[in-house]
């Protein structure tokens, strides 16, 4: 069964005078433990659509459905609650918590949204270190790292509550090319190591090539999409 | 609860200026509170101890209509002998009553055989009345700590007007109930320091040498000043001691007695009440100033973590969580600066006492300032802080928690 079904999806902002159509009937599908990027240029509805899959968000009609729950019905702290259990983020900006070490930055989301009890969390929190390769900078501040460094700890801050799906909305903007492919190596392999799902939009045709499924988004419309080797249809 | 604390610490910490900027304001505040109170409190405290433990007593006992014509010292509204030894009875039966002393009041004329002036006087029985009001000896500048039969107590403006001195002969006039004048010499024992309110300037003489001075064959009584055990249950003890008296009623069925405390006799009563409504406006202006930092500064940090409130709403941070974020760091805050404050106060309190000041009130001069910090002040300016700074944090806490991610994480 889908992990993510989209049906129909509209999503329109009202500004003061006109009405601006973000995504117009949009649908697809996205399978457990897929590699699947949203790609498109500027405006043409990549962000729209993960905020819509982050639960940021809600659709102005249609349907959609993630890990078998219809979230456009979710209350505001129902939609918190089903973030903290089912998703994780990676932000373009990392947006690593500054005054928390790289070890309590993944740390975070075991403390304050899943009450995980300390021994469990230190086992989680180790494993996800020694996973993305920082476990000798757990004691270092986000401003003592490097850029490529913080997404690798955002990385592992997505991925240490073991979600079903991580959204990363441009995760690889503000990194040079070489630690932008270091990224998505990253994120592929955790893929496969954990069977997590990743949704990532990006607008760098060189890294749209690493994605398995690539949705092509134009005007906010659905202008096609690519499978690649291993990818289920 | 520990990361959060943790959380607000670190915040705290990472905006070191401003933080410092807030929390200084808070203990200045806390410090000028603490030492205004404990100063005004303690002048306030030495006052009354003066007042009531060098002359009034905590609580007098009149015959009823006698304070309204207090002035005059009228002498037929004293107490009788069997009237006052009702009043003994119950004040000795009183386990609030630490002790009591009857006193014989009237005015008279006194003489050097030179020169004569009017004064007023006490007619008492010595030892019950030092108990009783036991700052009087200290208040004895010249002569002896006792009182004889045939002596008198004249206070420091009346011998150095009349130029009498210790051991000299003097002359006491006086007109009875009955409108007939006597006299009688006594030996002047004892040269009192006036003191502040009604009765400091007043002289001593023997109870027994009063009624003889007004020909009464047994010494009337024109108050009883009464000494509590605890100065501290006051209107209790008063309402205690005006329920016993008031069973005591004329052939009209009204009550024969009444009982004021010392705040009803003496005016100094007023300028404490004085004391205590600036105090209150003093607290009231620290709570603005916590007030006004700690919202301010929990604004700011509110609007210069938007991305960051976004950040840990996306990632599942329930809102109550977000709320309590802030309000902890405005309570760490509060706590920080009511502590800093209540050290500094302390300190303060401490300097002014080492420094020895000294003030004149009134008649009394050179009194020595001594600031007593009590732990209910240091706790109550405490408590008013952290809950002021809790309570300032509160909007821009709930405003924090109903950001919604989306909006706070495209904030720039």
């Amino acid at each position: 069964m889908a992990l993510i079904i989209a049906d129909h999806i509209v999503k329109d902002y009202q500004t003061e005078d006109v009405v601006v159509h973000a995504l117009c009937d949009v649908d697809f599908e996205i399978e457990p433990a897929s590699f699947v990027s949203f790609v498109g240029p500027s405006g043409s509805g990549k962000t729209t659509i993960l905020n819509l899959i982050g639960c940021l968000d809600k659709p102005s009609a249609g349907n959609l459905r993630i890990a078998d729950t219809d979230v456009i019905g979710l209350e505001r702290k129902e939609s918190a609650a089903f973030r903290g259990k089912h998703l994780g983020f990676i932000f373009q900006d990392f947006n690593l918590i500054p005054v928390l070490t790289v070890y309590e930055n993944i740390e975070y989301p075991l403390i304050m949204v899943q009450n995980i009890q300390p021994q469990e969390r230190k086992e989680s929190v180790s494993r996800m270190l020694a996973a993305v390769d920082m476990a000798d900078q757990a004691h270092k501040y986000p401003h003592q790292i490097s850029g490529g460094q913080k997404q690798r700890v955002a990385v592992a801050r997505a991925l240490v509550t073991n979600p079903a799906l991580v959204l990363a909305d441009e995760p690889t903007a503000n990194l040079d090319s070489q630690t932008a492919y270091a990224v998505i190596g990253l994120m592929k392999k955790m893929r496969d190591d954990l069977g997590t799902t990743f949704i990532f939009s990006t607008h760098d045709t060189k890294i749209v090539g690493e994605a398995e499924v690539i949705f092509r988004l134009e005007d906010g419309r659905l202008t096609g999409k690519e499978m690649k080797g291993g990818a289920k249809p | 609860m520990t990361n959060l604390f943790k959380i607000a610490i670190r915040n705290l910490i990472r905006y070191k200026r401003r933080t410092l900027l807030t929390a200084s304001l808070i203990t200045i505040g806390v410090v000028f509170v603490l030492v205004f109170v404990s100063i005004t409190g303690s002048f306030k405290a030495m006052m009354i101890g003066q007042i009531t433990d060098s002359m009034l007593g905590h609580v007098q006992i009149h015959r009823k209509g006698y304070v309204a014509s207090i002035d005059n010292l009228p002498l037929n509204l004293n107490m009788r002998p069997k009237a006052y030894s009702k009043i003994a009875a119950f004040l000795q039966a009183a386990p609030e009553v630490e002790a009591f002393s009857p006193r014989l009041k009237f005015g008279g004329m006194f003489s050097n055989f030179v020169e004569t002036t009017n004064i007023r006087l006490n007619g008492i029985y010595p030892d019950r009345e030092f108990h009783t009001v036991p700052l009087l000896t200290s208040r004895i500048s010249e002569g002896k700590k006792t009182l004889n039969r045939g002596e008198i107590m004249i206070p420091i403006l009346l011998a150095k007007g009349l130029k009498v001195k210790l051991g000299d002969v003097v002359v006491v006039v006086a007109t009875n109930a009955d409108g007939s004048v006597n006299g009688n010499q006594f030996i002047v024992s004892g040269i009192l320091e006036s003191a502040t309110g009604p009765g400091g300037r007043d002289g001593y003489i023997h109870i027994e040498d009063a009624a003889e001075v007004l020909r009464m064959p047994e010494a009337e009584v024109s108050e009883v000043a009464v000494r509590l055990k605890d100065f501290s249950h006051l209107p209790a003890a008063v309402r205690q001691l005006e329920g016993n008296v008031s069973g005591e009623v004329n052939k009209e069925g009204k009550p024969i007695f009444e009982v004021h405390s010392w705040e009803q006799l003496s005016p100094f009563f007023n300028i404490a009440r004085m004391i205590d409504v600036m105090t209150f406006f003093i607290k009231i202006m620290l709570i603005a100033i916590v007030l006004i930092s700690i919202m301010n500064v929990m604004m700011m940090a509110v609007y210069e973590r938007i991305r960051e409130i976004g950040t840990i709403a996306a990632i599942g941070t329930l809102p109550g969580r977000i709320r309590s974020m802030f309000i902890i760091e405005g309570l760490c805050l509060g706590v920080v600066g009511a502590v800093i404050g209540d050290i500094l106060g302390s300190v303060v309190i401490l300097i002014v006492n080492l420094l020895g000041i000294r003030f004149d009130f009134a008649q009394q001069k050179g009194m020595l300032l001594t600031a007593k910090l009590q732990p209910a002040d240091l706790l109550t300016v405490s408590v008013i802080v952290i809950i002021v700074a809790v309570a300032a944090s509160l909007q821009p806490a709930i405003k924090a928690s109903k950001m919604e991610p989306i909006e706070a994480l495209r904030h720039v």
